[in-house]
């Protein structure tokens, strides 16, 4: 095959791109492309939800299609995704529970439903097939390093199981010994409890379950002596902070802090006040606001360019992105928070700090 | 209309302070109320109407690529005028106001929005939501009151320019776009000496290269790719560019220049409170009334006072907030300008007319015309005795007065 027919057609194709941008100015191909096809557009990665099925009372594995451009993911990653609540776009990390190689080419998440969780209530809830999402390309390090390890520890709890669960599923054939311990308040609130029990009685892992709600939180003594090798054994552990934390010291104690990986399954926390330090990343300029003041007037005080309007809300000149961290609208008093790649975007003019927060200027 | 302050007979003079801000926020708790409410009903609206304009473009593009055969060329471009009147009023301007960032979209936000109007969004943002929305008819601040080359107003100076203006305003109907494009560049103000402003270099470039793009889309591209049909799907483009420049020309008169609706004096808004600014945009806008489909074409503005006192809200919600809003013009005593398009584009284009003369000239062809059916009254005319009847001549001496001390009196 010396011959490329490929070769030719490529700048065919970009005339033909270019053509279609002239038609299609001031907006581009891909928004006309959006309204037909959603998945197609190469520039806007998103996914449908093509089937939900429930886990737990409060927890739901959605499996996903994803668009053109989707990246395989590595097991263990886990991946953004923007849903519409409400009409309002709101963006989360779930770890995809699935298998790169599966046939249909489909990715999975698994969501617990969390008390006055807006998103994972929508997700368990009220999400119904055929629903485009947001997607962005997988990513995290929380995954098996190749070659594989010969002997595997993985602490869970609670929804941390899932990452784990991504692992199991694509290389539980190229991991000899595994021992998974995993605590839920229940047997029937374990996310995967039938499949993991299923692995343990064909003999392909040691499960060790906790109930917490009758047997109490694991601690790390109990751990040590459920799995006494566990020092010899290479360590991932998913689950709240405070285990975490403790797991952290311990193998620190040991001497073997470098065998344990750990992934960090919380919501960022916006701990929202009155009046806050401001930072305007690009100029590089920080200062304290209080809760009376517009963000606007404090970035002008303090030598930002910024830009403004009416001052009075009604034009949105001043609009900007809100990296991060909390503001409050001055006329209603409404929170508006934001973590990176939210994608939040602020009238600097009526809003004021409501704790630290830093703006996109 | 004659600035408020200039009035002899105040329509707010029976309003105290306390009335005012009373006013003020009760207007306020509609809004809350619409913004706490906002959701997935609204979202479902603005996509379903992006979605339907894009289908409806793509389709009509289509149709007229073979508009040699007479039905595709009146299907094709009625199709094409219909989605870029959708396109400009009810996306483009609603979107450019932020009506729709609340969605969190990056695709449908007021920061990232284009849309296919010669003036490029982030100069008419500026000229539109910032001057036009904070400064709606102060005379001497808001130039859309005559966009600079017509006199809409008694307190407005006349000259002899203003003679043409009836022609000027046709020749801005149809050339609407390019009209915006001109007046967003605030040529008027920088003109005289400023034409080295780098600034201003700079925003004439980007309206250019716009006008390029646009132009080189709908009369080389489009035409090209029709082949033998090239020639009628050119005559589609400039038909489908002109109907929606009459149409936005026609509804966008109707918002501020027809008769009830009120200017002020640039004294008035120092110091102004939000109830203050509040019942200024209330008095300063007007109404069209109609069915659904009018309100859609019209982009919503047809709920002129209710988008100029909260430009922000979804466009879908004015309609449903203007029984309440129109409640309160009735408590407040205040008049809800409201018409038919056809009587308010008349009245619009009667002013036009009337104002391309001189106030008095004005008055007395106006009196002229109103004493024609009136034998008796065109003697007493013709005899001189017409002080009993003409209008007031605008008091143009009369001292700005501040629009609360009047309110208050």
């Amino acid at each position: 095959m010396t011959a490329e027919p490929a070769a030719p057609a490529r700048p065919l194709l970009e005339r033909v791109l270019r053509l279609a941008e002239l038609v299609t100015t001031p907006l581009v191909p891909a928004d006309y492309l959006d309204v037909l096809s959603p998945l197609r557009s190469p520039a806007q990665l998103r996914a449908r939800i093509v089937a939900s099925h429930p886990e737990t009372r409060d927890a739901v594995t959605l499996v996903l299609e994803p668009g053109r451009g989707w990246r395989p993911h590595v097991p263990g990653q886990y991946v953004r995704i923007g849903v519409d609540v409400d009409g309002v776009r709101q963006w989360r990390a779930y770890s995809l529970t699935s298998s790169p190689e599966r046939p249909d080419g489909c990715l999975t998440i698994t969501v617990k439903a969390i008390d006055g969780g807006k998103v994972s209530s929508y997700l368990v809830r009220r999400a119904r097939s055929g629903t485009i999402v947001q997607l962005d390309q997988a990513t995290g390090e929380f995954v098996l390093p190749t070659p594989r390890p010969r002997q595997v520890l993985f602490v869970t709890a609670g929804s941390g199981i899932t990452p784990v669960m991504g692992m199991l599923r694509h290389a539980l054939d190229e991991l000899p010994d595994v021992v998974v311990v995993h605590s839920a308040p229940t047997a029937a609130d374990a996310i995967f409890g039938g499949e993991l029990r299923q692995l343990a009685r064909r003999g392909r892992i040691r499960l060790v379950e906790r109930h917490t709600d009758s047997e109490g939180i694991l601690t790390v003594e109990e751990l040590h002596a459920l799995v006494p090798d566990l020092a010899a054994r290479e360590t991932w552990a998913c689950g709240p902070t405070p285990m975490l934390d403790a797991l952290g010291d311990h193998w620190e104690q040991l001497g073997i802090g470098a065998r344990l990986h750990t992934e960090r399954f919380r919501p960022t926390v916006v701990v929202a006040g009155d009046g806050g330090t401001v930072t305007f990343a690009r100029s590089g300029v920080s200062v304290e606001a209080d809760g009376r003041t517009p963000i606007l007037d404090a970035g002008e005080a303090a030598g930002v360019l910024m830009p403004s309007g009416c001052r009075m809300g009604i034009c949105f000149g001043c609009v900007v992105p809100l990296r991060e961290g909390a503001v409050r609208d001055l006329r209603t008093g409404d929170l508006t928070t934001a973590v990176p790649g939210d994608g939040v975007r602020v009238q600097t003019c009526v809003s004021a700090a409501a704790g630290a927060c830093q703006l996109d200027l | 209309m004659t600035a408020l302050q200039n009035k002899t007979s105040n329509p707010i003079a029976h309003l105290t302070p306390a009335d005012i801000e009373n006013l003020g926020r009760e207007l306020d708790a509609i809004r809350d109320q619409v913004v706490a409410s906002r959701g997935e009903r609204d979202a479902a609206y603005i996509r379903r109407v992006i979605d339907a304009q894009r289908k409806l473009e793509l389709a009509s593009r289509a149709v007229l690529l073979a508009s040699l055969f007479p039905p595709a060329w009146l299907a094709g471009t009625v199709g094409l005028s219909v989605s870029k009147i959708l396109e400009n009023m009810e996306i483009g301007h609603n979107v450019m106001h932020g009506q729709w960032d609340w969605m969190r979209d990056p695709k449908i936000h007021s920061t990232t929005w284009e849309w296919d109007n010669a003036s490029p969004a982030a100069q008419w943002k500026h000229s539109h939501n910032e001057l036009h929305h904070t400064y709606t008819n102060v005379l001497g601040r808001d130039n859309d009151l005559g966009y600079g080359i017509m006199r809409v107003d008694e307190d407005q100076r006349w000259s002899p320019f203003h003679l043409g203006q009836p022609l000027w305003n046709f020749l801005n109907a149809c050339l609407f776009e390019y009209g915006i494009a001109v007046y967003d560049l605030e040529l008027p103000k920088r003109f005289p000496g400023r034409k080295d402003d780098p600034e201003f270099r700079r925003q004439a470039k980007q309206v250019l290269t716009k006008i390029r793009t646009q132009a080189t889309r709908d009369y080389v591209v489009h035409p090209l790719l029709s082949g033998p049909s090239a020639v009628t799907t050119f005559a589609a483009n400039v038909t489908a560019n002109l109907v929606r420049n009459l149409w936005t020309h026609s509804v966008i008169m109707c918002g501020h220049f027809p008769e009830g609706v009120e200017t002020f004096q640039k004294s008035s808004i120092e110091g102004e409170s939000r109830g203050e600014w509040y019942l200024r945009q209330m008095l300063g806008s007007a109404n069209i009334s109609g069915g659904p489909a009018l309100h859609l074409m019209t982009g919503n503005l047809s709920y002129q006072i209710e988008h100029h006192l909260f430009p922000d809200l979804p466009s879908n919600r004015y309609q449903e907030i203007a029984p309440k809003v129109r409640e309160l013009f009735d408590r407040y005593g205040l008049s809800y300008t409201v018409g038919s398009l056809p009587t308010q584009v008349a009245s619009a284009w009667s002013k036009v007319f009337r104002l391309a003369l001189p106030n008095d000239v004005a008055v007395r062809a106006a009196t002229v015309a109103e004493t024609a059916t009136s034998p008796r009254k065109l003697i007493r005319l013709l005899r001189g005795h017409v002080a009993g009847t003409t209008r007031p001549a605008p008091a143009e001496a009369a001292a700005p007065t501040d629009l609360r001390e009047r309110a208050a009196a």
